[in-house]
């Protein structure tokens, strides 16, 4: 590690701050324990770290060094334009209550900062302990908006590289609450680290493209943050449909535009994209289960990304209203999530205090759905067909964060023998981040995956290593890593990739309905296919 | 002015009370904000709350009766503020010099009140407290106050160094922070030398508080180092009082929203039910955001940018 980070050193030059070195980390359980033979981070260019403001190994937001003083001077003001709109009750009722807290009432006892999955997996550089940035915008608000004692609220130096480094350093957080857990006062660090992403976007227009441009934008403009238009669905879900039929002997076909129907099933897009066993297995299991439901073929119902939540109070909203919109017009008696933490987190929780009238339509989790489907007896299911070791990974979204944790269990002991079942440590509500929350898992500008890689994604890889001790960890064992969230299944694919952890270790990822089909008496055996990772 | 500690204790609780209640008042005044709950939630039944599940693990939640449990709620905010228990689960070297800081607080408040009532009851039925009920009293507000201030000041030392010392929180340390420290060790022990120097009875203390519960503002009595002891810990302590509400300390207000209106807030806002048109006025707030993607400019409203389409509009 470099020279350690201050409040100071946080406004100098206009270079990264700070540095990792293979040696600031902690091995990694066998066969991934020494340090020496892991990938490096990758480099970035000199001429790209001349032209785009810097904060560490890594860049996510682009944001040109500015030419000129008017240019410093627009960054600084727009940054305090936003940071004062983040107090006003017009501008920010909608987190006003829970950021004023945040900004007034943290002790500074550090309780947080072994919480951190990043912080810690860094080698606790100073840089990404949770409360750093928070009080880098406390620091700001309170010297530069209220003009109060440095006395009081300590010193800061605003500068256009304040602003730029501060904006960056909001997405070195997965916004997965594990701190906000442990404070003994309440302050929430995910959610200062999102107020500042609303500073940057909603005020300043800066986000990472594959977040907006790409991702909420996108989502806008033609349906779904895939680019997949309608017509394209439509062929593709015919695909899955045919695919799906194939593999497991039982003819398939999802619904589409049903009206009326009791639930529309609104996936993660993503998963027609890059898993659509995951998509295909759910038809199968709705069918068989004999469910009234449907997908939705109109933009944007077929798709659950709401990226939003991550960074722009806006975009989240524009995107909810037009998921519900949809499903008004279906007539649908209540939406159900597939398996995507983020979509379930936008839309049944944070969008309940922004729905009224014909739009408040009810809103459930799958998880909870196919635990009954489970438990109804419809589907008979043989755990002797998913005779491989199992971990479960839990997604933020929907289990810190909305408490949904027994369902998946539930689940997975009807069909995965019990003895093959391992849990991780911690697990539930207190699990660790996959290290793609945030957006994090679709952001690959730059060099940011490996940096992810690296810091992010390094705690929940050890986990799922301890998890698996006791199997031999060999390619030729294999090991099932069961991620029912669509970003998560992204980390895990790109984390096992990375450490060529399916080679060396066995390792697969899938999602929850691809176990439960694996294990259908009535279907043809060897759902899951483990060469495809 | 010999009536001048009556003053400045009775200013310094008037002053506590007012901050607090602004504070209380300026909390729950905010407007409702989205739901941003953190599990566990201990108003979930018992068997649910214990892994940190919540309702929504249930299909079709919405047709279900709900009650939350208060019973649960209290279970988890007793141990919170009598044992300080997130402290003691996440931060257990803090927790050994912190919980003898709180506890000695939680002290020295018990033995002020029941010294204001002892003082209030005996104004009001003499005869009340005149026997062994009264030397109880009395006894028990010297205990609760002498070991109040005995742990509260070495809590404070405990944690002044701590804070001075450890290079994590060092880093973060404001000046602020230790002249608050300093103020509490240093009032905590003008108080303990008065006790042990010049009141190691509590009669001049209990007197104190009968005067100020009574309004008989009769001058302390003694000179030199009894009357000096006695009136430099009213002065400090009624600083003190008046000083923390209106700093971060204020924290036991702030969190019981952080808690109930934050952390523990799950009510759904189900289709007709009352949040719904709080929820409309909420949208009819004007928009400033600048950003291209927004340009609110102070007069669309929440519903107008939520229904607006960006990549619409740039066609």
């Amino acid at each position: 590690m470099t020279k350690p980070v201050t409040f100071r050193s946080f406004s100098l030059g206009d270079g990264p701050i700070t540095r990792m070195a293979a040696w600031d980390q902690t091995p990694l359980p066998p066969p991934f324990d020494k340090l020496e033979d892991e990938p490096c981070i990758g480099s970035i260019a000199d001429d790209v770290r001349a032209k785009y403001a810097g904060l560490d190994d890594t860049i996510a937001l682009n944001i040109p060094k500015p030419t000129s003083p008017e240019e410093e001077e627009r960054l600084v003001n727009g940054f305090l334009a936003g940071l004062r709109r983040l107090f006003s009750a017009p501008d920010n009722w909608t987190f006003l209550q829970p950021f004023l807290f945040s900004v007034e009432h943290c002790a500074r006892c550090q309780t947080c900062s072994d919480a951190c999955h990043i912080f810690e997996e860094s080698g606790k550089n100073e840089l990404y302990r949770p409360s750093f940035r928070s009080e880098i915008l406390r620091r700001i608000y309170f010297k530069y908006v209220k003009g109060a004692s440095t006395f009081v609220h300590g010193d800061i130096e605003l500068n256009w590289q304040t602003v730029t480094r501060l904006l960056e350093l909001a997405y070195r957080c997965n916004l997965c609450r594990r701190c906000a857990q442990t404070c003994p006062m309440g302050v929430d660090n995910g959610l200062m680290a999102r107020e500042i992403r609303k500073i940057a976007s909603q005020e300043m227009g800066i986000h990472p493209k594959e977040l907006h441009e790409g991702g909420s934008m996108l989502q806008l403009k033609v349906g779904s943050s895939t680019g997949m238009n309608p017509e394209v669905l439509k062929s593709n879900m015919e695909f899955i449909d045919e695919d799906t039929s194939e593999r497991t002997g039982i003819k398939v076909v999802t619904p589409f535009d049903k009206k009326g129907a009791d639930i529309l099933l609104i996936h993660n897009a993503g998963e027609i994209m890059a898993w659509p066993e995951n998509i295909g297995a759910f038809s199968l299991l709705f069918n068989q289960a004999g469910l009234n439901w449907t997908m939705s073929s109109e933009a944007p119902a077929y798709d659950g990304i709401n990226y939003g939540v991550f960074y722009d109070d806006v975009q989240f909203a524009r995107t909810a209203l037009r998921h519900m919109q949809v499903a008004q017009k279906l007539g649908v008696k209540k939406i159900v999530l597939g398996e995507c933490g983020h979509a379930h987190k936008a839309l049944t929780v944070i969008a309940d205090k922004v729905l009224t009238g014909g739009l408040n339509i009810p809103r459930e989790s799958c998880m909870p759905v196919l635990r009954d489907i489970v438990r109804s007896g419809a589907i008979r299911f043989d755990k002797g067909r998913n005779d491989f070791p199992v971990t479960l990974h839990d997604p933020c979204n929907y289990v810190r964060l909305m408490g949904i944790v027994s369902p998946q269990r539930e689940i997975l002991g009807q069909v995965v023998p019990k003895e093959r079942f391992r849990e991780m440590t911690p697990h539930g509500v207190n699990n660790y981040c996959c290290g793609g929350g945030s957006g994090f898992a679709i952001m690959s500008g730059r060099n940011f995956a490996s940096w992810r890689h690296h810091l992010t994604g390094r705690r929940k890889f050890r986990q799922i290593l301890q998890a698996f001790q006791s199997e031999p960890m060999d390619g030729g064992h294999p090991k099932y890593v069961c991620a029912p969230c669509s970003n998560c299944k992204g980390q895990m694919r790109e984390l096992i990739a990375f450490y060529k952890a399916h080679e060396k270790a066995g390792l697969h990822y899938g999602g929850i309905v691809e176990l439960m089909v694996n294990a259908m008496a009535d279907a043809k055996p060897g759902y899951i296919n483990w060469e495809w990772h | 002015m010999p009536q001048l500690p009556y003053l400045l204790c009775t200013l310094a609780f008037g002053s506590f009370a007012i901050t607090v209640i602004a504070r209380f008042v300026m909390w729950a005044r905010l407007p409702m904000h989205v739901r941003w709950e953190l599990y566990p939630v201990p108003h979930e039944p018992a068997d649910t709350a214990r892994y940190g599940g919540s309702f929504m693990e249930e299909t079709d939640w919405w047709k279900k009766p709900r009650k939350p449990s208060q019973l649960g709620a209290i279970k988890a905010t007793l141990p919170e503020v009598l044992l300080l228990s997130s402290v003691k689960a996440h931060n257990r070297q803090l927790w050994l010099r912190t919980y003898p800081f709180h506890l000695g607080l939680y002290l020295v408040g018990a033995a002020t009140g029941l010294a204001l009532l002892t003082g209030i009851l005996s104004a009001l039925a003499p005869t009340l407290l005149a026997g062994s009920l009264g030397r109880f009293a009395h006894e028990l507000v010297r205990a609760l106050g002498v070991l109040g201030l005995a742990l509260g000041c070495m809590g404070a030392v405990a944690l002044l160094i701590r804070r001075l010392t450890l290079p994590a929180l060092r880093a973060h340390t404001v000046p602020v922070d230790i002249f608050n420290l300093a103020f509490f060790i240093v009032t905590f022990a003008c108080a303990l030398l008065t006790f042990v120097l010049v009141d190691s009875h509590a009669d001049k203390a209990m007197a104190f508080a009968a005067n100020l519960a009574s309004f008989h503002w009769e001058p302390l009595p003694g000179a030199r180092l009894d009357w000096i002891l006695p009136s430099a810990t009213v002065t400090l302590a009624s600083a003190l009082i008046a000083y923390i509400p209106l700093t971060h300390m204020s924290h036991f207000v702030g969190k019981y929203f952080a808690y109930h209106a934050i952390r523990w807030n799950d009510r759904p806002n189900l289709a007709g039910g009352p949040q719904e048109a709080k929820i409309a006025k909420l949208l009819a707030f004007k928009v400033s955001w600048a950003a291209d993607h927004i340009q609110g400019g102070g007069k669309k409203t929440w519903a107008d940018v939520a229904m607006e389409n960006p990549t619409e509009a740039k066609k």
